[in-house]
């Protein structure tokens, strides 16, 4: 039932917003939606701590302590950047980027694309997680050419195309596991595509075909969790779209991409009874987080930055699901919120510097603490967190996983210091004079929504000295649960 | 084996063949209004595939998997292609910078491979198209290909539905196709892909003057 309200609120607000969407009210109207969804994942939350996993319509959609974490962090942060971008996007508007045409537009995809995300996350049928995978995509891409610029323009095409080629190798390796599992399973009703079923029959799965399989979901899945060598649409899509959109996509869509990543390695390890998903999760995982560290100094974009930034991350995430075990997806699980809360929270302190600068080149910024001090100090302390300074959560999830690799795989461990460390100068070095230093810029025409900024943090900060037993214990059972 | 069996694989081979055929015929061909025709004539082969495979199997879900075929792959997705080519006044479109032999030299080795990556796997189907497995990832190597060689815009979106052509084709190959729920959000999210590029089109003209790739250079690393 919960769960209903957790997919049926931006499912109708979409269809709201596609027709009040162009008003000035539209931006509440976002807000009030996206609340509304957040209180029924919260509902949703406490039922499931209550009772346990579930399985609703037909086994369809399935909950259990993994997704729903992802669900919940999904609301929360959808219902956040709803908060930011009312005054961000009326700013805006006042530059005469977008005219309330566009707006609606804007408005109603950025609900479609919540809902495509829930559906993804709590689908329990491969299939329609596919299905719903491709919806984000297709809601995000308009979203994405939102200003028709040139730039944008092509960035929105290369992101189209790239995910579309990647979302079709991810269809292939779907259909694959299907043709393994109707043999056991059967093709009757579709309990060959469910995932609680296949779990179930995980270890008598044709070790070939899965291991086929998992090679084609993981690349094509893979493409938008922007793992290096197929990232190259993710730096683009970030810097171009609007900023709100940014912080959902860096935010949310790679966590989710990252989730269908993790659900088939979990089929896989348990059908080639071989540590190679787990292996080649790792390579990808590593060879992103290298690259994109060093890519870091060559940018000179601040939403290229941290759009780069989203992919060493994400690197170090899927490398934790590498190594398995207890800690190491305990380490994954902390750093897909952190990450998330803290990319988020950047991305709206670099939206309204850019509009108070009037560009998002890095040398055209200067002396945001002059200019207002709350989006200086907001773009700082993100920057500070993200890149692993105790006590932020950042350096709590950072930290363990390099105790595991170290204990594990320590020949890991230089490659990940090194870029760990080039990160840290790169974004330190450009984030600094961003933030210090002389201006002549003027203050925003509205005041801008640093709320969500400051809120984001906290809990970053909070998870970082002090993580509630309760959501310990959680974050535990997941990652037994992903093994 | 039976012989109506036998009669009824031999067929569907002759149409894999086809599907094969036309793909490499895609590969060859420079102007882009014969390409949409040759993605329709995919997609009546597929039609027909998915037919001859829902009789002899006696699945119903097959019928209207044949059905959604011929009414979006055959009519409605190359209707919307060629309409959009009018509207833009593109028609006679071509790529003139496509090197053919080489294309089709490098399309060879990849059937080749895809027949190798196919071997463990048909061996195990049970279906009666099962040796096309091998074709159906032909086809689907073909139509990147043809995605990574093209510069137009409406090359590459043919590119990238021939694509989705071989993937139905695997599908029913394997298979006899996934649930029909899956398979109509598949064919749902196709359909909205192509309105989405088709307003693509229109934004890249406005911007570009022009639906030649070459010009969406701009954003490099720099």
């Amino acid at each position: 039932m919960e769960l209903a309200w957790v997919l049926g609120t931006p499912l109708f607000g979409a269809l709201v917003l596609a027709v009040l969407g162009a008003r000035r009210s539209a931006a509440e109207l976002n807000v009030v939606i996206s609340l509304a969804t957040l209180i029924a994942a919260a509902a949703l939350v406490l039922r499931i701590i209550g009772q346990g996993s579930m399985t609703v319509a037909h086994e369809q959609f399935f909950v259990d302590p993994f997704n729903v974490f992802l669900i919940a962090l999904t609301a929360l942060i959808g219902f956040t950047t709803a908060v930011f971008s009312r005054p961000y996007m009326r700013i805006e508007q006042d530059h005469g980027r977008v005219n309330a045409h566009r707006l609606r537009l804007y408005h109603s995809m950025y609900q479609l694309f919540m809902a495509a995300m829930l559906v993804a996350l709590s689908t329990n049928n491969m299939g329609l997680l596919w299905v719903a995978m491709e919806a984000a995509t297709l809601s995000t891409v308009l979203l994405v050419s939102l200003y028709r610029t040139r730039a944008s323009i092509e960035a929105a095409w290369k992101y189209f195309i790239l995910c579309g080629v990647g979302i079709a190798l991810a269809l292939f390796g779907t259909i694959l596991l299907y043709f393994a599992a109707e043999r056991l399973l059967g093709g009757e009703g579709m309990r060959a595509l469910l995932w609680t079923h296949l779990n179930a029959v995980k270890g008598q799965l044709d070790p070939t075909v899965i291991g086929l399989a998992f090679v084609f979901l993981l690349v094509g899945y893979g493409t938008k969790v922007g793992l290096a060598p197929l990232h190259n649409w993710l730096p683009d899509a970030h810097a171009e779209g609007p900023t709100p959109v940014s912080a959902v996509l860096s935010g949310l869509l790679l966590n989710v991409a990252m989730y269908a990543v993790v659900r088939c390695k979990i089929l896989a390890v348990g059908a080639m009874h071989s540590a190679l998903p787990g292996r080649m999760l790792m390579a990808f995982g590593l060879f992103s987080t290298g690259l994109a560290a060093f890519l870091l100094w060559r940018q000179r974009d601040i939403k290229r930055l941290f759009g780069y930034s989203s992919i060493e991350h994400m690197g170090i995430i899927t490398f934790a699901f590498g190594m398995g075990g207890p800690l190491a997806n305990f380490a994954a699980l902390l750093h897909m919120t952190v990450h998330s809360l803290t990319k988020s929270a950047i991305f709206f302190a670099a939206g309204h510097a850019s509009q108070i600068a009037g560009t998002q080149r890095i040398d055209g910024i200067r002396g945001l603490l002059a200019v207002n001090p709350t989006v200086g100090w907001g773009l700082m302390l993100g920057s500070l967190a993200i890149l692993g300074t105790p006590p932020f959560g950042v350096f709590t999830s950072e930290y363990m996983v390099l105790i595991t690799a170290m204990r594990d795989h320590p020949w890991a461990t230089p490659f990940l210091l090194v870029a760990l460390a080039v990160a840290f100068a790169a974004i330190f070095l450009k984030v600094q004079p961003m933030v210090f230093g002389e201006t002549d810029a003027r203050r925003l025409p509205h005041p801008p929504a640093l709320v969500p900024v400051f809120v984001h943090l906290l809990i970053v900060l909070m998870l970082g000295l002090y993580i509630p037993p309760a959501l310990a214990q959680w974050y535990r059972l997941a990652a037994s649960l992903i093994g | 084996m039976m012989p109506p069996l036998n009669l009824v694989t031999q067929l569907l081979h002759v149409l894999a063949a086809g599907l094969l055929m036309i793909s490499f015929s895609m590969l060859a061909q420079r102007r882009t209004r014969r390409l949409i025709v040759l993605l329709a004539w995919q997609g009546v082969v597929l039609t027909a595939s998915t037919l001859l495979v829902a009789v002899t199997a006696h699945l119903q879900h097959l019928y209207y998997s044949a059905a959604l075929t011929l009414i979006e792959k055959v009519w409605l997705m190359p209707w919307i292609l060629l309409r959009l080519m009018r509207r833009l006044g593109i028609e006679s479109d071509s790529d003139p910078l496509v090197n053919i032999p080489t294309l089709m030299l490098v399309g060879l080795g990849l059937v080749i491979f895809a027949f190798g990556l196919a071997q463990p796997i048909s061996s195990l189907a049970t279906t009666v198209t099962r040796q096309t497995l091998g074709i159906a990832m032909a086809v689907i190597l073909l139509a990147f290909l043809m995605m990574i060689a093209r510069h137009k815009a409406v090359t590459q979106v043919i590119g990238f539905l021939a694509m989705e052509n071989g993937l139905f084709f695997a599908a029913t190959s394997t298979t006899y196709g996934m649930p029909m729920v899956v398979e109509l959000g598949i064919a749902l999210d196709l359909l909205v892909g192509v309105f989405i590029f088709g307003i693509f089109f229109f934004q890249i003209r406005e911007q570009f003057d022009s639906l030649d790739l070459h010009q969406l250079e701009a954003l490099k690393e720099d």
